[in-house]
C-alpha cells in the first residue's frame, strides 16, 4: 500500500508534465519558470536545513565507536573507525562520503539448525549504493555539456569513458543504465525483503521511483523518442545566462524529464535525500573520540555555578554521611583531646 | 550557529558548484550553431527537417546496415520524388559539402563526437567531390591510412 502511494505520486507527476507540455504556455512553465523556482527552493532549502542543524549544540563527544578507541600504548587503536584526532575524524568522514564505509560494514543475521544465530557480511547494499551514487555523479557532470558553452573541459573525456562501448547510433552511456539497475535493486530490496517492507514508508519508495523515472525518461529521450539536442541546449544555456527561450520543436519527453528533475530538486531539501548534507554534519561521525583526553565543557553552563568536586561535597557532608552509615573516602579526623575540647567550647560560644 | 566558519564556507562552495554553469557562461561569447545550408538547387532533404535534426544518425546507421549487411538498394527517393544516393559521402555530402560549417557546428556545440570520419572522408573541395569515383575514394583512403 505504501509503495502504491509513492508509485501513484510518480505516475501523477508524469501525467501532469505530459498534460502541461501540450497546454499553451505550459512549456514555458515547465522549461523556464519551474527550473528557476526549483533551483531557488533547492539551494534555499539546503542552506536552511544545514544552518538549522548547525544551530543544534553538540557540547559533548557522541561519536560512534566502530573500532578500538585510543587507549594504552600497547593496544593498537583503530584510527579511522574510532578516531581520536581531527585528522582521523576527517578521514572517517571522507571514508564515509567517498566509499560508504558504514554500508560496507553491513551484516545480515540468519538462523540455522540448532537453532543457531549467525551473522554474515552483506555487501549488496554497499555495492549498489556506491554504483548508484557514482553513476549519478557522472550523469550530472556529463549534463554539463548542455549547460556550458563553450563546453567545459572535463566533459569530453568523461563522455568518452562513459560511452566506451560505442553501441548504437546515439552511443549508450554506461552510467545511465547502471543507475537504472542500481535504483531498481535498491527499490526491489525494500519490496522483496519482508522486514524492510515493514519499515519502509512512501518517503522511502518515492525518491527511488522518482529517480528511476528521471533516468528512464533521459534514456528514452536519447535512444527512443529522440529530441532536438541543439534546441534543448539553447534553452538550458539560456537558463544559465538568464535569457531563456523555448523553441517549439522540443519533444514532450524532454518536458517530462525536466519536470521530474524540478520535483526532485524541490523535494530534496525536505526529505531523506538531505543525507547529502547531513553526512557531513553527523556528530556521531565527524567528531574525534577524545573524551578521555580533553575536558569538554557545556558552553551554556551558568558561569556563576562553580564546578564542585566530590571531595568538597564530602567535606561538607562527612559527618551526616557517617551518621547515615554511608561510605566516605576520608574518615573524620580523630581530633587530639585538647583540640577537641577547644573546638567544643568554641562551638558552645557560637 | 556552531562551527559557522567551516559551515558557511562549505555552503558557499556548494552553492558555487551548483550554480557553476551560471558563472562559467557569464561573459563568454555563446557559440550557437550556424549552419551553411545547401544551394538552392537542392531544396529537399531525404526526410523532413525535424527528423533529420533528431535522428540523422539513425538513418545513416540504417543505410549502412541495409546496404552493407543486407545488400539493400544504394538509391532512395524522397517524398518529393528526388532520387538520392544512400551514402554519407556521395549522398548527404553532395549537398552539405562543408563539414566544418554543417556537421561540426551542432556536433561541437553539443559535444557529440561521431565516428563517421574514422573511415569516411570529407570532400576537400567541390570539384574534387564531383570528379571522385569509387576507385579514387578508395585510393584516397589508402593514402590517408599510410
Amino acid at each position: 500500500m505504501r509503495v502504491l502511494q509513492a508509485f501513484i505520486a510518480v505516475v501523477a507527476l508524469i501525467l501532469v508534465a505530459l498534460v502541461l507540455a501540450q497546454v499553451p504556455g505550459g512549456q514555458v512553465l515547465l522549461g523556464i519558470v519551474l527550473p528557476y523556482l526549483a533551483i531557488i527552493v533547492f539551494l534555499g532549502g539546503f542552506i536552511y536545513r544545514v544552518v538549522s542543524w548547525a544551530k543544534s549544540p553538540v557540547p559533548f563527544r557522541i561519536t560512534t565507536t566502530c573500532g578500538q578507541a585510543n587507549s594504552l600504548p600497547f593496544i593498537r587503536q583503530n584510527k579511522l573507525d574510532c578516531p581520536s584526532t581531527k585528522a582521523g575524524a576527517v578521514g572517517r568522514v571522507l571514508l564515509e562520503v567517498l566509499l560508504f564505509r558504514s554500508l560496507f560494514r553491513n551484516t545480515q543475521a540468519s538462523v540455522h539448525d540448532g537453532p543457531k544465530l549467525a551473522y554474515g557480511s552483506s555487501k549488496w547494499l554497499w555495492l549498489f549504493a556506491l554504483l548508484f551514487h557514482y553513476s549519478l555523479l557522472v550523469i550530472i557532470l556529463r549534463h554539463m555539456r548542455l549547460f556550458t558553452d563553450p563546453i567545459v573541459g572535463f566533459v569530453l573525456p568523461l563522455k568518452f569513458i562513459d560511452g566506451f562501448l560505442e553501441i548504437g547510433a546515439t552511443t549508450i552511456y554506461l552510467s545511465g543504465f547502471i543507475l537504472l539497475a542500481a535504483v531498481s535493486f535498491l527499490f526491489l530490496r525494500r519490496l522483496v525483503k519482508p522486514y524492510l517492507r515493514y519499515i519502509s514508508l512512501p518517503a522511502d519508495y518515492f525518491p527511488l521511483l522518482l529517480l528511476f523515472a528521471i533516468g528512464l525518461s533521459g534514456i528514452l529521450m536519447r535512444h527512443v523518442f529522440r529530441v532536438d539536442v541543439v534546441a534543448i541546449k539553447e534553452l538550458s544555456v539560456g537558463l544559465t545566462t538568464f535569457t531563456p527561450a523555448i523553441s517549439d520543436e522540443i519533444g514532450v519527453v524532454f518536458f517530462v524529464h525536466i519536470f521530474l528533475v524540478c520535483v526532485l530538486l524541490v523535494y530534496f531539501p525536505f526529505s531523506k535525500l538531505m543525507h547529502a548534507g547531513g553526512v557531513f554534519m553527523s556528530p556521531t561521525r565527524n567528531m574525534a573520540n577524545n573524551s578521555r583526553m580533553v575536558r569538554h565543557k557545556n558552553p551554556w553552563n551558568d558561569p556563576k555555578i562553580k564546578p564542585r568536586s566530590y571531595a568538597a561535597y564530602e567535606d561538607e557532608f562527612r559527618e551526616v554521611m557517617i551518621g547515615a552509615d554511608l561510605p566516605v573516602d576520608q574518615e573524620l579526623a580523630v581530633a587530639e583531646p585538647e583540640e577537641a575540647a577547644q573546638a567544643s567550647t568554641e562551638q558552645a560560644k557560637t | 550557529m556552531y562551527g559557522s566558519g567551516r559551515i558557511i564556507s562549505a555552503l558557499l562552495v556548494f552553492v558555487g558548484l551548483v550554480t557553476f554553469p551560471i558563472w562559467y557562461n557569464a561573459g563568454k561569447a555563446q557559440q550557437p550553431p550556424v549552419l551553411q545550408m545547401p544551394a538552392a538547387e537542392h531544396p529537399e532533404c531525404v526526410r523532413d527537417v525535424l527528423y533529420m535534426r533528431t535522428s540523422h544518425m539513425v538513418l545513416l546507421n540504417e543505410w549502412r546496415d541495409d546496404i552493407l549487411r543486407k545488400s539493400g538498394p544504394r538509391f532512395g527517393v524522397t517524398t518529393g520524388g528526388v532520387r538520392y544516393e544512400r551514402s554519407l559521402q556521395k549522398g548527404c555530402m553532395s549537398c552539405h559539402r562543408d563539414k566544418q560549417n554543417f556537421c561540426a557546428q551542432c556536433h561541437v556545440y553539443t559535444a557529440v563526437d561521431p565516428n563517421c570520419w574514422d573511415c569516411h572522408l570529407e570532400p576537400t573541395s567541390e570539384e574534387a567531390l564531383l570528379s571522385w569515383t569509387n576507385e579514387e575514394v578508395i585510393l584516397n583512403e589508402e593514402v590517408i591510412l599510410k
